[in-house]
């Protein structure tokens, strides 16, 4: 060995503690690259693998009927390759042990088993037998979220009709990796909602719907202009009530795992490159002051002839070390955390296979990244001492410059004790270190703030919905319209205390060139139970003429208040009429258009129609409400707020915890590893000093708090700024992740500054701590024997 | 900062500070008895020091005198509750040194002890006058800081900081910032091993004009037999034992000295 590896390893050795520091920020930033990058490119392969496996559609249109024989029309379309026309309808399902109803969507399937678009992936039991009408196959997170297997029954209402319902498979589609109710209901809730299929001759003769369908999907060939291919279908279904096609990109599921994927891919760049950013300040500042510690060795070293290769090889390996430490665990982790979070996708996004992977390439870029820092961590420390000629550099450095600065000039010195001027002109003196360090504070602190934001605001989006707009416990939804009386028969249900029935109907919105489907929400004047809510949580008034917009969907038709617009009715007689823009809403959820009641009936030209109704019931009898609804062939679907919000939380907090947990650890160890790196180097730095005032006289407390006491100011400063920047960064958020599907909203609690103050106050106390221990070794009459 | 109802040893609290600063009565202030240090370097044992017997008295001016590695420094440091021998007794008045309480010797030496070391150790981030008050702060029975600073001639240079300072000045502030406190004992452990010949005469005649005109018993170490001639007493060493305790009869002023 030579004797500058003799070296390194005592160097090792004695700066132990700062370089477990630096080895733990690498450590995390390599598991965050790692996990959020394996995670991305897995989701991404997943989700390609499985359309092309599955044959996933690329236009989607659903109708009211129309006869079969049409489909040739669509095939005859250029650019369209496959066809699959079906049947999809809801009922209203009665599992046993469940209290609620739940919702089924009935997907038809060929009676024998064929390749078809949107295929199924059966994950357990067998494909249907022709002519057993009861068999289904139904979704594994419907399944897994009531414990239903293969051999287990349930009730369902199929046409009038009570049936029970056998289940011989379980199953996935490419159609419902997110599997959510939709038209406004965006969360998942796999217990009251599931994806069933069933035969579609059994379903054609239950909804009278032999020789017709429903709902058709089918396949482009490469380069056909969706465009196109979508005006012609809407013509040629829109005599049969089509609702207008779509493309993939307003497919529910897939909008929800696309997105999901896109911002992965934004924060698996994003956040990674701060833990760089930090390793790179932490190694400089190490490095760096080592190296200026040893300057006098390494003049010596080059006086005796030593290269400048050869010394910052010597000290690239001293940083090496941690570096590679730090890559080595945090791949492992980064692979584990990887693979645990893909696992937790796997609760929303059901996949055959949630294939997790970790590319070479990944980890080789981490590594890369890693090392390229570290070198030029080590080229900026060493570029000083080697820019100066040897004798020189052998001179001690002079002794540390201090002058009169701010706070001199505005005479707050007095105020001050010595013990406290010492800190803040120590501050003061190297104001770009103490700036970095102040940063790094502050960059742990954001991390948790924005981290926790994600909580606060989802919870705020689900309090809009289910407590301010929504206020009903429970939504009826009719299996066709049906007379305004029929509010006089639920009324007249077990529990029901409010009613208020709603004419909902699918429309077509044109505003110069652009046109955006959604849902015509008719309410009646002074609705209490479904209301229309600013971004204030202010109650607005239905006006009582014009629709009120979503806010999202007037600036996606670039619409203002007053303007004109061409509103279609995809329903009945289909009129086309034009309507003016009366206000907007602040919802966060969905793309809802609302009108008065009886406006919408005269736009339709129907007498008093209701397509379902808002309920506030007694929760001491709904058990009974919920046991009549069971049986209420009418009734297709019907959803109870309490057990949603219950379940969409459970299934939300599961993941949260995940990253809540990675956040916090990631965050302390940025923390830690700044204030302990900072006071340790300062210990070095001022070791003698701090002797001095030891034999003085002073305390250990006392030394230990003019020592400290510089890093607790820096981060008693970096917390709000942390605040600060986390706020900013919030700021942001809400406008990247606006989409249709859902707007963020600008919702951070009070406790979660709370709790990024907490946390990173126990990390630099912690800290503070190890150096306090070493306080206590501080050999006094070693440190005075030596000059500076 | 000073609060005294921390555990303060009995031995400690039971000192009135700045008891004598009468005449030269012979009362010993420090009595060290057997006093050993050994050194553990690996398999070899270092003697610093063998079986030391040492009185210093009130008031006296003590020159220790010896060869680089004589053991003076660690005598010292034992003197000034630095360190702990490794066997034999060091009694401070009445009261027993050797006692491995590093709160009670931080006391000690807060209370009595003024230290002045061949490098200055100012704190680089304070002024002259606040280097001084960092030490008044804490002590029980200080001078003003500036009334220090004027014994050792640099009143005018107040709220310089240490690297705007020479090392003569620096040194000076040393000693001011070492007496302020109005300790007992002096101990300077080669104050003139940095300083040219004229500046060390300088900083010499200020730690005499203090042993003078405060009554402080102070101890200064050299290698250099020349500064032996301003002392009361001169107590040689080598090899980590005292071999010659001599009395000058004349004391020179160090104006005086020539080396
Ligand atoms: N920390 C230590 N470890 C080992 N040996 C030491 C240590 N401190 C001092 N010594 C040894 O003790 C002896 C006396 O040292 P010191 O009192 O500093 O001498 P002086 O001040 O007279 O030059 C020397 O031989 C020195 O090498
Ligand atoms: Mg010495």
């Amino acid at each position: 060995m030579n004797k500058l590896d003799r070296k390194l390893l005592r160097d090792l050795v004695h700066m132990r503690g700062q370089l477990i520091a630096v080895g733990l920020v690498v450590l995390c930033g390599v598991a965050t690259f790692i996990s959020m990058g394996s995670t991305y490119y897995s989701l991404l392969i997943s989700q390609k693998n499985y359309y092309e496996q599955y044959r996933f559609a690329d236009i989607f249109v659903q109708l009211k009927r129309a006869p079969e024989t049409i489909t040739q029309q669509i095939e005859k379309i250029d650019g369209v390759v496959t066809v699959r026309t079906r049947i999809v309808t809801e009922v209203t399902l009665d599992i046993s042990g469940m209290n609620e109803p739940a919702t089924g969507r009935l997907v038809a399937i060929p009676d024998q088993r064929r390749p078809m678009l949107n295929d199924l992936f059966l994950r357990a039991g067998s494909y249907i037998e022709p002519n057993q009408a009861n068999e289904i196959i139904i979704s594994e997170a419907f399944s897994e979220a009531n414990n239903l297997k293969v051999g287990d029954s349930f009730k369902a209402i199929i046409n009038t009709r009570l049936q029970t319902l056998r289940i011989v498979g379980i199953a996935l589609s490419p159609e419902y990796i997110y599997e959510v109710r939709g038209g406004g209901s965006f969360f998942p809730d796999n217990k009251h909602f599931g994806v069933l299929w069933m035969s579609q001759s059994v379903l054609a003769r239950a909804f009278n719907m032999e020789g017709a369908f429903n709902d058709l999907v089918l396949t482009l060939a490469p380069g056909a202009s969706e465009a196109e291919v979508i005006t012609r279908i809407d013509k040629i279904l829109s005599p049969y009530g089509g609702l207008g096609a779509y493309t993939r990109a307003e497919q529910t599921s897939n909008q929800f795992i696309t997105d999901e994927i896109a911002q992965n891919k934004f924060s698996s760049t994003i956040i990674p490159l701060i833990f760089l950013g930090v390793v790179a300040f932490l190694l400089h500042i190490v490095l760096s002051r080592l190296v200026n510690l040893e300057r006098n060795q390494i003049a010596i070293l080059k006086a005796f002839g030593y290269k400048n290769s050869a010394i910052g090889l010597h000290y690239l390996k001293l940083a090496l070390v941690p570096v590679w430490g730090g890559v080595a665990f945090g791949t492992i982790l980064g692979m584990y955390l990887g693979w645990k979070l893909t696992s937790i996708y796997a609760i929303y996004y059901h996949f055959p296979l949630l294939q997790y992977e970790a590319s070479p390439q990944l980890i080789a870029v981490a590594v890369l990244l890693t090392i390229i820092t570290a070198a030029f961590s080590v080229a900026n420390a060493l570029q000083n001492v080697f820019a100066t000629a040897p004798a020189e550099a052998m001179r001690p450095e002079a002794p540390p410059q201090f002058r009169s600065g701010l706070i001199e000039r505005l005479g707050f010195h007095r105020f001050f004790s010595p013990a406290i001027r010492m800190i803040l002109r120590n501050i003061e003196r190297r104001p770009l270190k103490s700036l970095f360090a102040v940063l790094g504070v502050a960059v742990s602190v954001a991390i948790l703030v924005v981290g926790r934001y994600f909580f606060d605001a989802f919870d705020h989006m689900l309090k809009m919905q289910y407590e301010k707009v929504q206020r009903q416990n429970v939504t009826l939804v009719f299996n066709e319209v049906r007379p305004a009386r029929v509010r006089h028969d639920i009324e007249r249900l077990t529990g029901v205390m409010q009613c208020e029935p709603f004419r909902a109907a699918p429309i077509r919105l044109r505003f110069a060139h652009r046109t955006k489907r959604t849902l015509l929400l008719g309410i009646e004047q002074g609705s209490r139970l479904r209301r229309l809510i600013d971004k204030d949580l202010n109650e607005q008034i239905l006006p009582i003429e014009g629709v009120v917009l979503t806010k999202k969907l007037g600036e996606l038709l670039g619409v203002a208040v007053g303007q004109q617009l061409t509103i279609e009715l995809l329903e009945g007689k289909r009129p086309i009429k034009t309507v003016y823009v009366a206000g907007f809403v602040d919802e966060l959820m969905g793309l809802s258009a609302y009108i008065d009641m009886k406006a919408l009936m005269k736009m339709l030209d129907e007498e008093d129609t209701i397509s379902g109704a808002y309920l506030r019931v007694d929760p001491l009898v709904a058990n009974q409400l919920y046991k009549q609804l069971k049986e209420m062939p009418a009734v297709s679907g019907v959803s109870i707020r309490e057990v949603e919000i219950g379940s969409i939380r459970q299934t939300i907090e599961k993941s949260l915890n995940l990253s809540t947990f990675m956040l916090i650890f990631f965050a302390s160890v940025i923390a830690f590893g700044i204030v302990y790196n900072g006071s340790r180097i300062a210990l070095s730095e001022r070791g003698r000093e701090l002797a001095s005032l030891r034999v003085l006289g002073f305390r250990q407390s006392e030394v230990g708090f003019m020592l400290l006491g510089e890093q607790a100011f820096l981060t008693l400063v970096g917390i709000p700024l942390g605040c600060f920047i986390g706020f900013c960064i919030c700021l942001w958020i809400p406008h990247r992740l606006n989409t249709e599907l859902y707007r963020m909203p600008l919702v951070i609690n009070p406790e979660s500054y709370l709790f990024a103050f907490i946390v990173i106050t126990i990390a630099a106390f912690v800290s503070g701590l190890f150096v306090r221990w070493r306080i206590k070794k501080l050999d006094l009459i070693a440190v005075l024997k030596t000059r500076e | 900062m000073v609060s005294k109802s921390t555990q303060i040893p009995s031995f400690i609290a039971e000192i009135p500070p700045n008891s004598s600063l009468s005449s030269k009565e012979k009362e010993a202030v420090f009595r060290a008895r057997r006093l050993c240090k050994v050194y553990h370097m690996g398999e070899v044992e270092v003697h610093a020091l063998q079986d030391v017997d040492l009185d210093l008295y009130s008031a006296e001016l003590v020159v220790l005198l010896g060869a680089s590695g004589s053991g003076k420094s660690t005598l010292l440091n034992i003197l000034g509750g630095l360190d702990p021998p490794t066997s034999g007794e060091v009694y401070y008045r009445d009261h027993n040194l050797t006692v491995n309480d590093d709160a009670a010797l931080t006391r000690f030496r807060r209370d009595h002890v003024g230290f002045v070391f061949q490098f200055y150790n100012l704190i680089p981030s304070l002024t002259v006058l606040e280097n001084v008050e960092l030490v008044t702060e804490i002590a029980i029975d200080p001078m003003p800081a500036q009334q220090a600073l004027e014994m050792v001639g640099l009143k005018q240079r107040l709220h310089h900081f240490p690297s705007q300072l020479s090392g003569g000045e620096q040194q000076r502030v040393a000693i001011a910032r070492a007496i302020a406190k109005r300790p007992e004992v002096l101990l300077c452990d080669e104050p003139t091993g940095a300083l040219d010949y004229q500046t060390g005469k300088l900083v010499l005649e200020v730690i005499e004009q203090v042993n003078h005109d405060l009554g402080t018993t102070t101890a200064v170490i050299t290698h250099n037999a020349a500064i032996a001639e301003m002392a009361d007493r001169v107590v040689k060493m080598r090899s980590g034992k005292i071999v010659e305790i001599s009395h000058n009869r004349i004391k020179k002023h160090p104006a005086d000295l020539i080396w």
